[in-house]
């Protein structure tokens, strides 16, 4: 059984709103950890996971200022990912669908991330392995 | 490779997006060669029996002027040859049974489910 893979997922969920986004990011880390390559569509509100301008924020009720909270941010997610792939010479590939980057105004991604439509998807799914997709609810 | 649209999620963002996204994604796919079947289950089947447009959304002096057409669509996918399905006792548990399917639709058991996914090679479920 050979160990490189790659799998295709598809995720429609935003940052900051559900579980199933830490779970999808646990997948995506997983996968790379057991050696498999991985390649992401973001559609709907998944696109705004790599919108480049999410900034982190203090929180008072904690009583921490912007460093000391260290926010989680969904682009930096994406960073740790690629930079694990690299290290570990495996691809990860993330493409948002790009209507819907338009209708949500998030155009401005982290680097490593691209633009595309269904026929992206259609030609990771066509190529994978395996494809999970994870609809919103 | 073939793929089975799991669609469970009935009029989930019809209204902002102005259509069902999944339905809007296997006919972009289609377009791109895509293989593609749709399994209507869950609240999903409602769309089998749909016989009207969305009314539009009206917020004060804004009116929509596209609300969605799930007939249209799912009638563009049956007419482009994309086999469409819906499970028979999702139906039945809500009342929608007796109600005329659209043209193209074609009715499966759950004890049915194992085959239609056997004849797939992904089952994607949204």
């Amino acid at each position: 059984m050979s160990d490189l893979k790659t799998l295709t997922f598809a995720f429609m969920d935003p940052p900051f709103e559900s579980e199933r986004t830490v779970t999808f990011f646990r997948l995506l880390d997983a996968a790379l950890e057991r050696g498999a390559s991985v390649r992401v569509f973001a559609y709907e509100g998944a696109v705004a996971l790599a919108f480049a301008r999410q900034a982190p924020h203090g929180n008072a009720v904690h009583g921490r200022d912007a460093a000391e909270e260290d926010h989680p941010l969904t682009r930096e997610w994406i960073r740790a990912l690629q930079e694990k792939a690299a290290a570990k010479d495996l691809s990860f590939e993330w493409i948002n669908c790009g209507l819907c980057v338009d209708e949500r105004g998030v155009n401005d991604v982290i680097d490593g991330c691209g633009r595309g439509g269904p026929p992206d998807l259609w030609r990771y799914a066509s190529d994978a392995f395996n494809t999970l997709t994870i609809g919103t609810r | 490779m073939k793929v089975l649209q799991v669609i469970d999620q009935a009029f989930r963002t019809t209204v902002e997006e102005q259509d069902d996204t999944i339905l809007w994604l296997t006919q972009s796919m289609r377009g791109a060669g895509g293989d593609l079947q749709v399994l209507l289950s869950g609240h999903g089947v409602h769309y089998a029996v749909l016989n009207q447009r969305q009314p539009p959304l009206v917020l004060g002096t804004w009116k929509q002027s596209q609300p969605a057409e799930l007939v249209r669509d799912l009638t563009n996918l049956t007419e482009s040859g994309v086999p469409v399905y819906a499970v028979r006792e999702d139906l039945e548990e809500r009342g929608l049974a007796g109600l005329p399917l659209q043209a193209g639709v074609e009715l499966v058991s759950r004890a049915g489910l194992a085959d239609l996914y056997e004849r797939v090679d992904q089952i994607w479920q949204w």
